[in-house]
């Protein structure tokens, strides 16, 4: 038997941990984009109530993490993986508060008709969950390869958002009496922006995890925001 | 201070090329080379047996002390061999001194034992005596704490007081390079704070090796970190690489402590 099983096995539970929090942040997503949908409410307040429970898995594993950094000394890959895990908890619990805060434009637009059908917020929803369940797919396998496709995907997101939002902005122009709803919607959309460049950072922690080095993955791809972006000139 | 970007500007103070040593038939070191840089902390770690003291017990000949051993390759100070003919031992152990695991006062007063190599070097003056111990002890952080007992036994002071003693001892004799054996190993807690401390400080003015079993040490005072085992340096590096991402397994394993 190797030494520090102790510790091995205190990493394992941390590992265990990491997952089943990730598992509730992908219900989350899916639950506030189905409430959206489906105007449905309950699912919404359901939604909204959730977040404490994942506030707490945030608390719970800091807690943990700092304990072993405290008790155990940890160096090298122990070192990174807690590390990983300290930042990773962070982006997973922000996008678990976006989806809180759709959830609560949900119900705040519970006795509307929509100003139009939802097409491409829901098409944009299931690109960033598909982001956030690679990322923590990639994180939970160890895979570098994986984690890079994530951020490479962030692109496709942010020029569905570019799209949205300028369909909002010329809708909002021609009809005054879209202005409150369609604003609801920008902040959707940008909600769902901010969980995929979450789930990017999700996968640079992982790649850091595994090579050490924390790049910025979105850089490397020389992505330039202010190229495609209508609104920065 | 950027220790990487910085490499440039550092030198070599002592290295070894190809170094073998036999104990007998035991091949107890087996083609080192390292460079250790001026005016740095580089840290000896690796297991138990591995060939640490070994290797640093060769920088200043106290192998010559050992019957039986016998050395081939290299081991150069300022780009000079250690065991050229023409080098004066007695000189090479005043330039590289040594401290020891065990604090080893001299059974006499304080200010005997940091005079003892001056005026075994020829030093005879009272008052550059005088001036010595106290630029020594001022220098091992250990004078506010002897000044008013110089002249009574060294053998009366704390274990850690003896070791900053020890190497007040070693500075007294103007070293370039200090190898150190577990300095801190047989101390408690606090006087070995105190004693990083202090090395922390000495590496302004020089070149420090040193063995230690504590990782949590090697990995807060040294600059460079070189993993034996075996008899064989694994891999060698700056210290924030070596504890952040070694690049052999068998050094990630030692350092978190993974062992089957």
């Amino acid at each position: 038997m190797l030494t520090r099983h102790s510790f091995d096995e205190e990493l394992h539970d941390l590992y265990l941990e990491m997952i089943s929090m990730g598992t509730c942040v992908e219900e989350s997503i899916d639950n506030s984009i189905l409430a959206l949908k489906k105007q449905d409410i309950e699912l919404a307040i359901a939604v909204f109530k959730n977040d404490d429970i994942i506030d707490e898995f945030e608390q719970k594993i800091e807690r943990k993490c700092l304990n072993l950094i405290a008790r155990q000394s940890p160096l090298a890959k122990d070192l990174r993986t807690i590390t990983a895990a300290l930042k990773i908890i962070t982006d997973m619990e922000r996008i678990a508060d976006h989806s809180a805060d759709i959830a609560e434009i949900t119900i705040r637009m519970a006795n509307q008709k929509y100003i139009k059908p939802l097409v491409h917020i829901p098409q944009m929803a299931e690109m960033a969950k598909r982001m956030v369940n690679k990322s923590i797919d990639a994180y939970v396998r160890q895979d570098v390869e994986l984690a890079k496709q994530v951020c490479a995907s962030d692109d496709d997101v942010d020029d569905l958002f570019n799209k949205i939002i300028l369909e909002l902005v010329n809708l909002m122009k021609s009809d005054v009496g879209t202005i409150e709803q369609a604003v609801d919607f920008m902040f959707i959309t940008k909600y769902l922006e901010r969980m995929a460049d979450h789930a990017t950072n999700i996968g640079e922690w992982v790649v850091y995890n595994v090579s050490g080095e924390h790049e910025h993955l979105a850089q490397q791809l020389h992505r330039d925001d202010r190229k495609n972006n209508p609104f920065v000139r | 201070m950027d220790l990487a970007t910085d490499d440039n500007k550092i030198c070599t103070r002592i290295c070894t090329n190809n170094l073998n040593l036999f104990y007998g038939d035991v091949h107890a070191l087996k083609n080192i080379t390292v460079d250790m840089d001026e005016k740095r902390i580089t840290a000896l770690i690796g297991p138990s047996g591995c060939g640490k003291s070994t290797f640093i017990k060769t920088l200043n000949r106290m192998n010559d002390l050992i019957p039986g051993v016998r050395i081939t390759g290299d081991v150069l100070l300022d780009g000079t061999s250690i065991f050229d003919k023409s080098c004066d031992v007695v000189e090479l152990r005043k330039k590289v001194g040594m401290v020891f695991q065990k604090p080893n006062p001299f059974p006499m007063s304080v200010f005997d034992n940091i005079a003892y190599g001056p005026r075994v070097h020829g030093v005879k003056s009272k008052e550059r005596l005088a001036e010595i111990v106290e630029k020594s002890l001022r220098d091992a952080v250990l004078w506010d704490e002897v000044k008013d007992r110089l002249k009574q036994s060294a053998l009366g002071l704390s274990g850690g007081q003896q070791q900053r003693m020890c190497i007040a001892r070693v500075l007294a004799v103007e070293p370039e390079v200090v190898l150190m054996d577990e300095p801190t190993s047989a101390l408690d807690p606090i006087s070995t704070l105190k004693i990083e401390d202090l090395i922390d400080e000495l590496k302004s003015n020089y070149t420090i090796i040193i063995v230690t079993h504590n990782m949590q040490q090697a990995g807060r005072i040294s600059d460079k970190t070189a993993f034996f085992l075996h008899g064989e340096v694994v891999e060698y590096d700056f210290t924030e690489k070596i504890f952040n991402k070694p690049e052999d397994k068998r050094t990630e394993d030692y350092i978190t402590g993974r062992f089957g």
